[in-house]
């Protein structure tokens, strides 16, 4: 895909950051002590530490991986939105109030209260750590892929320069700042989604996206004698024919360049549809529709192929309202691509195909997650989607830095209202990630490398203004989201580990000191992950990090919270079982495989997503060990 | 001074009812959501009916999920308020 760069993009950018710096370096100077660096002094007033919620949650994952997931797979990227949200209700109903009477500063302060374990400080610590470094990828990865079309500046510098942004906000004044940067960030990203849907809405459908959306080849032909394949157009040479799977594709030269086609047979005839590809070629070069990427021909696509209102097909619409988008989307139809990769002698070729999938099927969930017989469901595949389904819902309410904004607010009630304020932004948002990720689906500006990049990309479709505001949003969105995490790893490493655990004296000057050291090495590790996993959805990878806290935090919370018999050691040991039980998964699962390289059928879990193993996991291990080391007298207490 | 809470907090003498009446609500929500995720596993192609104002299931049922979260957040925050307000005066 090429990107134009624009000016009024970059100054919008620049301003963005800038502002984002000066409140930094602003609250930097009122942060003294440790209550101000990790909790803002807990003096934080709940509607704008709602907000602030909502502008952590709704990270680089939501805004440009589910729009992304919904552009490219329809339904199932909303099962995220849904997921995402009912998550916050495990959070206001059973953990917001106890844990804010509970905690200080950390998820390991909260649940080491009551045992003062030093195996409990050890194990909350590393799987805040770890939790937040999961979570912390997917942000940089968006973070990378937004650079790419703001500035025009490679992936990779896109990561670094967000790891080092946020590294100095987060070094210079911690939980104030970061409430900040979250609140402007969490208000304006709901404001401009709505804004954007708005313009979804006035826009409405049309078979035709815009002036220059590239019309895809149909040509026909026939074998003759030896086997050649003839087609009608003459200016097209037959070269080869390679299958993948149970299809084939045909490489034509067209004006001295390749050109692959997927080969239909309909009847006697043979119908060949134009692909996109990209060709790596083994010099290392990587060709788009078999020409350099300045050429311009890597195409974005997504577009309509019928539109039926109220039973009538139409050419286009005209301005509707949400709930005629909705029912003309579920009754039209649409041309996705659908990714195949093959070999060409050295040459590696990853093509795009066309496929017409009906507005009905989008609308409902099974594109991604095959669930029907229809569509070849396997027991795993419904295990898969379970398992998400229960990560999402039981992941929220264990994220350490969504727990950690529990102790910035003064009081239990103010904790309550910010988590609904929360709730009612988020949500909002949520519904409008449908609108969003449909509109970018059918308005032909999906680039086909990037599903992370389809939201930004609509907004460019609307015009310049829109896309360089909402890039920067999305990118103040990754600065905000990140900086929360870092601070939530740094209190792990120096709060919870250095000071409370290893017993290190310091003074207060010191502990603040080591808060922004660990800060600093955290975001290093990030932002060299980040440029690691290039290429993946961020909302899959955030998928992933809710499964690890699910699993390694969450059972520890509620038992703590309800179960009178709960020991220290029990806590701990869930903990690590969950923790390695979940990650194990993950590396064992399809989709590391085949980022390994391998293939992921060779994966010896066939389930992407750990939770339903996991969390069980966790729990069984805390009741287990829990009943084995219950102390003599019955001290414990319910809180 | 770690030592202590990030902020003060006075006795609450609510906190049992409420915990009481989020865990009501919680497990109320979990069922709505463990039936959308029922259907989802058992039979998808529900999903896909029709049902008021040509919007079929999945879209009611996954905007439902959304709406409900929100308004019994509403709901419970105005209970607890009062119940607070009663309790600790």
């Amino acid at each position: 895909m090429i990107y134009e760069v624009s000016i009024f993009a970059i100054i919008i950018f620049l301003i963005f950051v800038a502002l984002v710096l000066g409140l930094s370096f602003y609250f930097a100077r009122k942060t003294k002590s440790a209550a101000n660096y990790y909790a803002a002094g807990g003096n934080i007033h709940w509607g704008i530490n709602g907000i602030a919620f909502a502008g952590d949650y709704l990270s680089a994952a939501s805004f440009l991986g589910i729009c992304g997931m919904i552009a490219f797979s329809g339904y199932d990227g909303f099962l995220y939105s849904i997921g995402y949200l009912a998550g916050w209700v495990v959070a206001l109903f059973i953990v917001a109030e106890p844990l804010k009477r509970l905690g200080k500063y950390t998820f390991t302060d909260a649940l080491d209260a009551k045992f003062n374990s030093k195996a409990i400080k050890l194990a909350a610590s590393v799987s805040t750590l770890i939790v937040s470094i999961f979570y912390l990828i997917p942000q940089m990865v968006g973070a990378g892929d937004l650079v790419v079309p703001l500035l025009g500046l490679p992936h990779w510098l896109g990561v670094v320069i967000v790891g080092s942004i946020v590294i100095t906000i987060v070094a210079t004044a911690g939980m104030t700042s970061t409430t900040y940067v979250q609140f402007i960030k969490g208000g304006l990203l709901v404001v401009f989604s709505a804004i954007l849907t708005l313009f979804i809405l006035k826009n409405g459908f049309n078979l035709k996206p815009h002036e220059n959306y590239h019309s895809f080849l149909t040509l026909t032909g026939s074998f003759d004698k030896d086997s050649n394949l003839i087609v009608s157009d003459n200016s097209y040479t037959y070269r080869v024919m390679r299958k993948a799977d149970n299809m084939t594709f045909v490489k034509m030269e067209h004006k001295g360049i390749a050109q692959w086609f997927k080969l239909n047979a309909a009847d006697s005839v043979l119908v060949l549809e134009e692909v996109l590809f990209t060709t790596d070629q083994k010099d290392g070069v990587k060709l788009y529709n078999g020409e350099p990427k300045s050429a311009g021909r890597f195409f974005q696509v997504g577009h309509l192929s019928k539109i039926i209102v109220d039973g009538k097909e139409v050419e286009k619409t005209g301005p509707v309202g949400p709930f005629k988008f909705l029912k003309t989307m579920g009754s039209s139809q649409v041309i996705r691509f659908t990714k195949k990769a093959f070999a060409d002698g050295d040459e590696k070729i990853t093509v795009w195909f066309q496929k017409k999938t009906e507005g009905e099927d989008i609308m409902k969930p099974g594109l991604l997650y095959k669930l029907s017989k229809k569509s070849g469901a396997t027991q795993w595949n419904k295990l898969n989607f379970l398992s998400l389904m229960l990560a999402l819902f039981f992941g929220t309410s264990a994220l350490p830095h969504i727990l950690i904004r529990y102790y910035t607010v003064p009081s239990q009630r103010a904790a309550r209202k910010s988590t609904i304020v929360a709730i009612a932004a988020i949500g909002f948002f949520y519904i409008l990630t449908l609108y969003m990720g449909l509109g970018a689906m059918i308005n032909g500006v999906l680039d086909m490398e990037s599903s992370n990049m389809s939201g930004p990309l609509l907004a460019k479709y609307f015009g310049i203004g829109i896309f360089s505001i909402i890039s920067a949003i999305a990118f103040a969105t990754v600065l905000g989201t990140v900086s929360g995490l870092i601070v939530a790893s740094s209190g792990a490493i120096a709060h919870d580990f250095i000071d409370k655990y290893l017993k290190v004296e310091m003074t207060e000057k010191g502990k603040v000191a080591a808060g922004k050291y660990a800060a600093l090495g955290v975001g290093l590790f990030a932002i060299i992950l980040g440029i690691l996993f290039k290429g993946m959805n961020v909302s899959f990878l955030v998928g992933l990090a809710f499964a690890v806290a699910a699993s390694a935090n969450l059972p520890a919370i509620l038992f703590l919270l309800f179960w009178k018999k709960t020991t220290a050691k029990g806590i701990a040991w869930s903990i690590v079982v969950g923790i390695v039980s979940s990650i194990g998964i993950i590396l064992f699962s399809p989709t590391m495989y085949e980022k390994y390289g391998l293939l992921p059928a060779s994966a010896p879990i066939p389930l992407d997503n750990p939770g339903i193993i996991s969390i069980p996991l966790s729990v069984i291990t805390l009741i287990i060990v829990s009943l084995l080391t219950q102390p003599k007298q019955q001290t414990n207490q319910a809180i | 001074m770690l030592h202590e809470p990030a902020a003060n907090l006075g006795a609450d003498h609510a906190s049992e009812k409420k915990s009481r009446l989020g865990i009501v609500l919680f497990i109320f929500y979990f069922v709505i959501y463990g039936g959308f995720v029922a259907i989802g596993l058992t039979n998808p192609d529900l999903m896909g009916v029709k049902l008021i104002g040509g919007q079929n299931l999945a879209i009611i049922y996954g905007f439902g999920l959304i709406l409900l979260a929100i308004v019994m957040g509403f709901i419970y925050n105005l209970i607890c308020t009062r119940m607070e307000d009663k309790m600790n005066n």
